[in-house]
């Protein structure tokens, strides 16, 4: 039960408004863990902690037993990978450019060796082996995140952390990114992702996290976490969730989670009831 | 327990490693299946790269041989290259036929151009550094004002005679005059760890005013011939260069250069932004503060005896960058390259366009540098989709 990445009584606060409170978290090798919540309920703060970047208020963050922030910068990078939600690039930067940027934590080790067979498996595992020619500037936004991806990829961090990689991606893609996501953690890997569709959790994660107002208010396997009761109340809309049969291997429906709509006439009452 | 759900449904890709790339059929993965990233973009760029270089090259001998040989006493090229040779010890070409050549040669001209090369590349390499760290093609010394700084020290030195350095003062002062400005532009123009176009040139606004009626203030204090001296001085003129302000100026620009060379993988992590530059093992606070002191290092060199000179740091990169691409490891010893075959080019103008007259430099770089960056502006703003 020895976990990659712990989280312990982590506070982050702007001002008198409490982003994260007392959030307790952990990240065992081999899963994946969705991080799901309304918006403004801390997941992206939360990736943020994990990753290393604001000094939290209280509590501390452990990557591998020790504090994210007495470890050397370069020991991190060698070990935890992180896609951002919004991907900029300053410079005309070649897509190819860009991946293999993921290999500066490298240099000068053995593995340096590795660098352009690493890229190029990162690349064609995004579906971005095409664009390698392109400058990340005239990329599409769901290009510019597969782009980022690959990047995160190339980097060979066995702790993903990825916030939204999916907001910009077709179907396809979509699936694609999960499906390298979850393979990385079934090689081993300790993966931290951060998602707004709930079915798409549901059929990826290992462990699913409900955020909600800076707190933990659920953690644990996908159908245990994801009930219409709760949703409803966390999203402060009706959530329906759905047992679609005979999908899985594992003799668990599929689950697909779906906002109740005023317009179907499911429950209009119920909708203006819980607006009113 | 096992979620491993999807792995077996038909319509999910298989979690193995290289799978998610997509479905075989996908119309537009056919043709992309035999460029492999590495085989495919090198070559035109790796070709542009080096007829970039050695068209620099060559241009700068060429207009160093002419610069040295063009005057008001004419020095054949083949008599500069010979003079040039024998005082390296080789016994090859005619030495200069005129009675004063030689000593024109290495009192005056030399110094003036190698000055002139030292200056450019300076000049450009600042430019090139500071866009780096601030993401933006903007941000050049002169435009955000670490120029202005460095004048204001220079000024002080000029006005008040001080010599505790000796011929270092003045590029002492001017170091100090263009960090201080650095720190001020780096601490109010970054908000969030970017910044934004319009931020970073109305701060130079602001530092450039206040480093102007500094100057100003020194003019009003300072004596006829003082005056006199800064008038010229701001004008931008390497007219006057002695060896020994090459001394001066050499050892800080190469170290300048030297640590823009150094910092060049770093800076291209820092496109990426901040944060990602850190999550790959880069100290972003660290790298900031060293480039802030070789931003000001760079600038007082180029700033201390030749005054200010505007707009090389910021043309020279952006023409650079659009020819070789953004890599630093490429850009920086590029654009040190091109600054100074432009400053030796533009300086060569200066001294021959009027006959008998000598030009300030910094009024014809400006002169041709103003227009550039109000295109620069327009198409900035243009690809930015407005000034947000």
């Amino acid at each position: 039960m020895s976990a990659r990445l712990a989280a312990r009584g982590v506070r982050v606060a702007y001002g008198p408004s409490v982003v994260l409170d007392d959030v307790d978290l952990d990240v065992r090798g081999g899963e994946l863990v969705a991080l799901v919540g309304p918006n403004g309920a801390g997941k992206s703060t939360l990736l943020a902690v994990l990753s290393g970047d604001p000094r939290p208020d209280a509590g501390r963050v452990l990557l591998d037993g020790v504090d994210l922030r007495r470890q050397p910068l370069v020991d991190l990078a060698r070990r935890r990978a992180v896609m951002l939600q919004e991907a900029r690039v300053s410079f005309a930067f070649r897509a190819l450019d860009v991946v293999a940027m993921g290999r500066h934590p490298w240099r000068g080790t053995p593995r340096a060796a590795e660098d352009d067979a690493v890229v190029a498996r990162a690349m064609a595992d995004a579906d971005v082996a095409h664009l390698a020619p392109r400058t990340f500037p005239t990329l599409s936004g769901g290009e510019k995140a597969r782009v980022a991806f690959a990047r995160t990829l190339a980097q060979q961090g066995d702790v993903l952390l990825l916030d939204e990689p999916t907001a910009a991606l077709d179907v396809r893609h979509q699936e694609a990114v999960l499906a390298r996501a979850r393979a990385a953690a079934r090689a081993g890997a300790a993966v931290v992702v951060v998602l707004h569709d709930l079915t798409l959790a549901a059929a990826y994660a290992d462990r699913v996290v409900v955020l909600a107002t800076g707190r933990v208010r659920a953690d644990g396997p996908p159908h245990d976490v994801l009930t219409a009761a709760l949703l409803t109340e966390v999203y402060e809309h009706p959530v329906d969730v759905w047992h679609r049969p005979g999908t899985t291997d594992d003799g668990l429906p599929e689950l697909l989670v779906l906002p109740v709509r005023a317009a179907s006439a499911a429950a209009p009452a119920r909708v203006t009831e819980e607006t009113a | 327990m096992s979620v491993d759900a999807r792995a077996a449904t038909p319509s999910a890709t298989s979690p193995a490693p290289s799978a998610p790339s997509a479905p075989a059929a996908a119309p537009e993965a056919a043709g992309t299946v035999p460029r492999g990233p590495g085989t495919v973009p090198a070559r035109p760029r790796a070709v542009r790269r080096v007829a970039l270089f050695a068209g620099l090259g060559a241009a700068l001998l060429v207009l160093a041989v002419v610069a040295a040989g063009t005057g008001q006493l004419h020095v054949p090229p083949a008599e500069v290259l010979g003079s040039v040779l024998h005082r390296l010890g080789l016994d090859v070409g005619p030495l200069p036929a005129h009675a004063h050549g030689e000593a024109a040669l290495w009192t005056v001209r030399f110094p003036r151009v190698v000055m002139a090369v030292l200056v450019g590349a300076a000049l450009a390499t600042g430019g090139t550094v500071m866009q780096g760290v601030f993401g933006n093609p903007l941000a050049e010394p002169g435009v955000v004002g670490v120029s202005s700084g460095a004048a204001v020290g220079a000024c002080l030195v000029i006005v008040t005679g001080w010599t505790f350095a000796g011929s270092w003062t003045v590029a002492l002062l001017a170091f100090a005059g263009g960090l201080a400005a650095t720190l001020v532009v780096y601490a109010t123009a970054r908000e969030a760890g970017r910044t934004e176009v319009v931020t970073l040139v109305l701060t130079g606004v602001a530092v450039n005013a206040v480093g102007g009626a500094a100057v100003a203030f020194l003019t009003f204090l300072g004596d006829t011939q003082a005056r006199e001296q800064i008038v010229f001085w701001q004008l931008g003129s390497l007219n006057g260069t002695r060896w020994a302000y090459v001394a001066v100026v050499a050892p800080l620009v190469v170290t300048g250069l030297v640590a823009a060379v150094l910092l060049a993988r770093r800076l291209d992590l820092l496109a990426l932004g901040e944060r990602p530059a850190r999550h790959l093992g880069v100290d972003v606070e660290r790298l900031r503060l060293v480039v802030v002191v070789v931003v000001a290092v760079l600038t007082a060199a180029a700033v201390a005896f030749c005054g200010v000179i505007a707009f090389v740091g910021l043309v020279v990169p952006h023409v650079v960058r659009m020819v070789v691409g953004p890599g630093h490891r490429v850009l920086v010893p590029a654009s040190a390259l091109g600054g100074a075959t432009l400053l030796l080019g533009a300086d060569l103008v200066a001294r021959t366009a009027v006959p008998y007259a000598d030009l300030p430099i910094g009024m014809l770089t400006a002169l041709v540098g103003g227009p550039f960056f109000f295109w620069l502006i327009r198409r900035t703003r243009r690809a930015a989709g407005g000034w947000a």
